[in-house]
């Protein structure tokens, strides 16, 4: 039915979509994350870990990923209770290079040499199901309680909690979800590359996963599904231009950035869709 | 053994400041981040290369870096920084200026490929011995350029009508804009002068490490970035300090740990500061970003 080649591409598409999420969930509470490769890469070795020397089947595996990516986060979330805006950002950036000295330097999960022999247990479903989990638990989010906690205390921490949220326990929520989210997206990767090594959750793959989210815009999560779309298919169309590729990806990304500073998404965009989507329910 | 450790942490760390004291600046002046600012420093060091290997003199391969990066922070700003300054979030120059860093790296590595290259010595470095410590004239020369470089800076920032135009922008550009500062040229100023110091920083760096790569700005840079951090985001002080301890924990802790956890010293020491003093070792008030 399709290619190998184009079902490749499918599924990292779909790993992007997921780690850019996992970013947009703490983000849409005001908790902007740099260091989603970290928790990525904890998803990644632990999932690999027990699949390679305990033959976990694939699903606990992945969910082992995603409950310590999740625990993680819990604990990264403590600190940043104390931090905000750009602080929060480069502590996160920090936590991110953490984990990569940690995994670099850990012998049993193979060190700088990385850690091979993955079995293949990634497949597109396993992938798509995940995003579809995802989008629905997204668009259920938003209407929901925990969902307006978060809107709340991203538009103004001090009115929220003087309506009552309780800024402390949604944080850290909005944190440990984050790192689950990653968590899975790490186990998806790696079984799926069947080969890791620390330097694939560097900064360079946090920052992209902020990219994906903010290039999309960070008014709905339809924007993280959505640049992250469009940003992990780019360099297979730029394939024509060569040794040029990503030099033309970043002239498109800092084009299309200037053109729309809020993402592809933004707010103005959202509330014509939805307008339209009202109008046509309303004559339907 | 340990006072060797100490001095050639603080030239590492000079250098480091540099970098760091960049990114200050202008986060001092805007409140926003410049992740860009690690290639800056990466294409003066190149510049750098290039003007040593065409057979300029050290001090001419110094003063080209830096105006090359100079020049470059200037088209920064103007590209990537003040089309968003009034639109979008505080998210959006982080985004255009990783754009920028894509571009700026991959252009070097179209240039001078992606392998590291090694970096011709300024001279022939003479090794004088002070008893317990011997230091290299090279050393000397590093160190002694970038604490004459913040003197410098520190100077112009407190003495000068044009480095109190960059403090008062760095305040309020509301109020610095209504008692008659020209808000715009106080911004190019301060990216100028923040580019100038990163790219004689990679000269000194790629000096020190006798080798450059195009990745070499990632590396830097987010040190810089922890160093901005640990000194308190906004302070030139903070980052000179910061710039000091970072380098002596790293080169203590290769010399003492293992060389693979250099990179993450620098984070965690920043960590555990942040945990204790959020605001930074210098910092006065706290960011809400």
């Amino acid at each position: 039915m399709l290619s190998d080649h184009a079902v490749s591409i499918l599924i990292f598409a779909g790993i992007d979509i997921i780690m850019a999420l996992s970013f947009f969930l703490p983000a849409s509470a005001g908790q902007l994350s740099a260091g989603q490769g970290g928790f990525m890469a904890l998803g990644a070795y632990t999932s690999a870990y027990l699949s390679v020397h305990h033959q976990a089947p694939f699903p606990l595996a992945l969910a082992a990923g995603g409950l310590v990516g999740g625990l993680v986060g819990l604990v990264v979330g403590f600190p940043a209770l104390r931090l905000r805006g750009l602080y929060l950002v480069l502590v996160t950036f920090g936590f991110g290079e953490m984990v990569r000295v940690l995994f670099l330097s850990a012998p049993a999960f193979g060190g700088p040499a990385g850690f091979a022999g993955i079995p293949p247990t990634t497949t597109i479903w396993y992938v798509l199901g995940l995003v579809l989990v995802l989008v629905y638990f997204f668009a259920r989010l938003s209407r929901s309680r925990m969902g307006r906690a978060f809107a709340a205390l991203r538009d103004d921490e001090a009115a929220a909690e003087a309506m009552g949220v309780n800024s402390t326990y949604v944080k850290l929520a909005a944190f440990a979800a984050g790192g689950v989210i990653a968590g899975l997206g790490g186990g998806l990767y790696a079984h799926y590359t069947l080969f890791i090594d620390p330097e694939a959750f560097g900064v360079g793959r946090s920052l992209f996963v902020m990219l994906y989210a903010v290039f999309g815009g960070l008014a709905s999560f339809w924007g993280s599904v959505v640049g992250a779309a469009i940003l992990s298919v780019l360099p297979e169309l730029l394939r024509w231009v060569k040794d040029w590729r990503e030099i033309l990806y970043g002239l498109l990304v800092l084009l299309m950035m200037l053109v729309r500073p809020q993402g592809l998404l933004d707010p103005t965009l959202l509330a014509r869709i939805s307008a339209r989507g009202e109008r046509a329910a309303a004559r339907g | 053994m340990f006072v060797q450790q100490l001095v050639n942490g603080l030239m590492l760390g000079g250098a480091y400041a540099l970098v760091a004291i960049g990114y200050t600046l202008i986060f001092g002046v805007l409140n926003l981040l410049h992740l860009a600012h690690g290639e800056v420093f990466m294409v003066g060091a190149y510049v750098g290369l290039a003007l040593a290997l065409a057979g300029f003199s050290p001090w001419a391969t110094l003063a080209g870096a830096m105006l090359a990066a100079a020049v470059l922070g200037v088209v920064v700003e103007r590209v990537a920084f003040r089309p968003v300054r009034n639109r979008g979030s505080h998210v959006t120059p982080l985004m255009t200026t990783i754009a920028v860093g894509l571009v700026l790296q991959h252009g070097v590595v179209k240039i001078f490929g992606a392998e590291p290259v090694a970096f011709p010595a300024p001279f022939a470095s003479a090794s004088l011995d002070l008893g317990p410590v011997t230091l290299t004239t090279l050393q000397l020369l590093i160190l002694g350029t970038s604490v004459a470089l913040m003197a410098l800076l520190e100077l112009f920032l407190r003495a000068t009508p044009a480095g109190m135009a960059i403090r008062a922008t760095a305040e309020n550009p509301t109020v610095a804009g209504l008692m008659g500062i020209n808000v715009s040229l106080a911004i190019v100023l301060t990216f100028a002068i923040a580019s100038a110091l990163a790219g004689a920083a990679g000269v000194l760096l790629a000096w020190n490490f006798t080798a450059l790569s195009p990745f070499f700005g990632v590396r830097v840079g987010l040190k810089g970035l922890a160093i901005m951090l640990l000194g308190g985001l906004g302070n030139v002080t903070g980052a000179m300090v910061g710039g000091l301890i970072v380098g002596v924990v790293e080169v203590l802790s290769v010399a003492y740990l293992a060389s693979s956890y250099r990179d993450a010293f620098a984070f965690a020491v920043m960590i555990l500061i942040l945990l204790v003093r959020p605001t930074g070792l210098l910092g006065a008030r706290l960011q809400s970003g």
